[in-house]
């Protein structure tokens, strides 16, 4: 994807400016990311942590810390990570390529496309804990919510909400999808409006239905940008961390069945066992670089791999920006 | 074609769009109901109408001995503004240092970022904590704003951005006037740079606004923390005994700033999201 340069007469003596203007972001990197993640990788080899005021350790324990992790919950809390990031992902991506579908309709003539827009983005935009934390007020056991649904008829008792697996896994879930459906939405009308209007015109005159028209014609085309939503929401997912922290106070409650991976990671770096932490880390880094792979390609299709273009959303143009 | 399916398929599609704006509306809109009512009167049962409470609950808020909330707003204004600027100004840098010239390590580094485009910082969260134990910056706001420096996601947008957007005959043209190449960047690359530098600084400033999982291991001094760390801690008081006005006030204070600034700015925001995709 490097982009050919027309040739530069004076190439030579500007390429210092070019080493110049990049030293910052890898001496950044360097100091903020790599090094912190050498020495995680690097203790994650050792028994390192503290118990009261005395620290234990570092001392070389080869891959017990790695032993102990499996031994422990890890596999639940990732067990708990995929549910909670499913639940949530599952509904996400349905509705939003049905809206993107929709969107771009032109037989479909909605109204207010650009209200609609700026309404389901918005929740992207709230800080997590803060809406976390509004969802456990509403959801209390006598909160509004409740006393709505009891005052309605619905319920003859307030419902404990956050007492019941699938209840406080329901609010997670329900908070998720609300905060990323409507981002995933414009990406994928993005997309879909990238596709060249003639196919759509053919696929008309041919007498195609709408479901037909979705399923061969816009889905096949908006691939790329699909494998790039899924990868991009796993990580997220394997992320989740701000909302079930303060939905359940960091418990994970009830009985650690919404504790994820980044709250457990937490746990140890609050109670200081550095060696645990950068086990789970090391497990954490191995799975993101396999998806941060996958990303990879996905933006830059080899040479051999023609099909799947690059699409021209990843290339932010002046006038779309202006309005 | 036929029009009847059309027109039931409209309809459907409206139900759907409204049940949705309902679902995204009406948590917010108890939130600024609540935010104006008294404990007694958020206890006695959900109401549609706003209450008189607002001032009390905002003063009670503001002057809470437990909660700093002041300087929770400074601290988390000053971390997500430097952010914003350090994210925007460095990225187009390194994203201008890789369109520009020709050197022998361009690829391999402009591989390199591509590879961590979507690396998330968790993973080295703990040497993170050593590395900045060590250099002194445990409990300052340093840590959270420094990394910023490298923001491959906002790196990879403004490197996109230069390829449809910054002919290279113009830095040609201010060589030739004998502009300096750091002058040319500031001068003339930057103000083009304007939408893209503009729409990416409102994401780097929401994102780090938000961020709660780094500040909460970093900041342990009261007058240090930041407004997610403070709703933290508000949940891990005894929720029982507090006042629920409070409760609603300080979520309302957390997240109507960045509200506003949304709905001045929507249209720009949304048409970037479209643009960038590449967002944690």
């Amino acid at each position: 994807m490097a982009r050919k340069n027309k040739p530069e007469v004076k190439e030579i003596s500007y390429a210092k400016w070019g080493y110049l203007f990049i030293a910052p972001f890898f001496i950044a990197f360097v100091v903020f990311q790599l090094v912190p993640l050498a020495q995680t990788v690097y203790y994650s080899f050792f028994e390192y942590y503290r118990s009261g005021l005395t620290v234990i350790g570092p001392t070389p324990v080869g891959l017990d810390n790695y032993k102990e992790l499996f031994n422990s919950d890890f596999l639940k809390y990732f067990g708990n990570t995929v549910i909670l990031w499913l639940a949530g992902f599952i509904p996400q991506i349905v509705v939003s390529l049905l809206l993107a579908a929709w969107f771009t309709d032109v037989r479909l003539k909605i109204k207010g496309k650009q209200f609609f827009k700026v309404v389901i983005y918005m929740p992207n935009l709230i800080m997590a804990s803060a809406f976390a934390m509004l969802f456990f007020a509403l959801f209390s056991n006598n909160g509004p919510v409740n006393a709505t649904l009891v005052s309605l008829g619905i319920l003859d008792h307030p419902f404990r909400f956050l007492s019941s697996v699938a209840g406080t896994r329901g609010l997670v879930a329900l908070m998720n999808f609300l905060m990323w459906f409507g981002n995933t939405t414009i990406l994928l009308m993005a997309a879909v409006m990238g596709i060249s209007p003639s196919l759509f015109e053919a696929a008309e005159l041919d007498g195609c239905s709408p479901r037909q028209t979705f399923f061969r014609v816009t889905l096949p085309m908006i691939r790329p940008i699909l494998v790039y939503v899924l990868i991009t929401s796993m990580i997220g997912g394997l992320q989740m961390f701000d909302v079930p922290q303060i939905l359940t106070n960091g418990k994970g409650s009830p009985d650690r069945t919404v504790t994820t991976l980044i709250m457990y990671l937490n746990n140890h770096l609050f109670s200081k066992n550095y060696g645990m932490a950068g086990a789970v880390s090391v497990v954490l880094f191995v799975i993101c670089a396999i998806l941060c792979l996958l990303v990879y390609f996905n933006l830059n299709p080899t040479e051999n791999d023609r099909k799947i273009k690059k699409r021209d959303r990843f290339k932010p143009r002046k006038e779309a920006l202006n309005g | 074609m036929d029009k009847k399916p059309s027109h039931a398929r409209t309809v459907i599609a409206y139900i759907v769009l409204i049940i949705l704006t309902f679902l995204c509306l009406f948590f917010f809109y108890i939130l600024l109901i609540n935010c104006t009512r008294s404990h007694a009167q958020i206890q006695h049962g959900f109401s549609a109408l706003p209450g008189s409470s607002f001032a009390k609950n905002f003063n009670n808020v503001i002057h809470d001995a437990k909660l700093p909330v002041l300087s929770g707003i400074k601290n988390s204004l000053i971390v997500s503004t430097f952010c914003a600027i350090l994210a925007t100004y460095f990225s187009a840098l390194t994203a201008y240092g890789l369109y520009a010239y020709n050197f022998k390590l361009k690829k391999p580094a402009f591989i390199f970022i591509m590879l961590i485009l979507v690396m998330p910082t968790q993973v080295s969260a703990m040497g993170f904590i050593n590395v900045i134990t060590k250099m002194g910056m445990l409990n300052t706001l340093y840590p959270l704003i420094l990394p910023s420096i490298a923001a491959p996601a906002v790196f990879y947008f403004m490197y996109s951005y230069m390829q449809s957007s910054l002919p290279l005959e113009l830095v040609e043209a201010a060589r030739v006037d004998g502009s300096n190449e750091f002058m040319t960047f500031n001068r003339v690359v930057l103000p083009i740079m304007k939408p893209a530098l503009a729409v990416q600084a409102i994401f780097a400033f929401v994102q780090n606004w938000n961020n709660y999982f780094l500040p909460a291991l970093i900041l342990q001094d009261n007058s240090k923390r930041t407004l997610p760390i403070l709703i933290a801690m508000l949940r891990s008081a005894d929720f029982l005994k507090f006042d629920m006005g409070k409760v609603y006030m300080l979520i309302t204070l957390a997240i109507v700033p960045i509200i506003i600034v949304y709905i001045a700015l929507s249209k720009y925001i949304v048409a970037g999201v479209a643009l960038g995709g590449v967002k944690e």
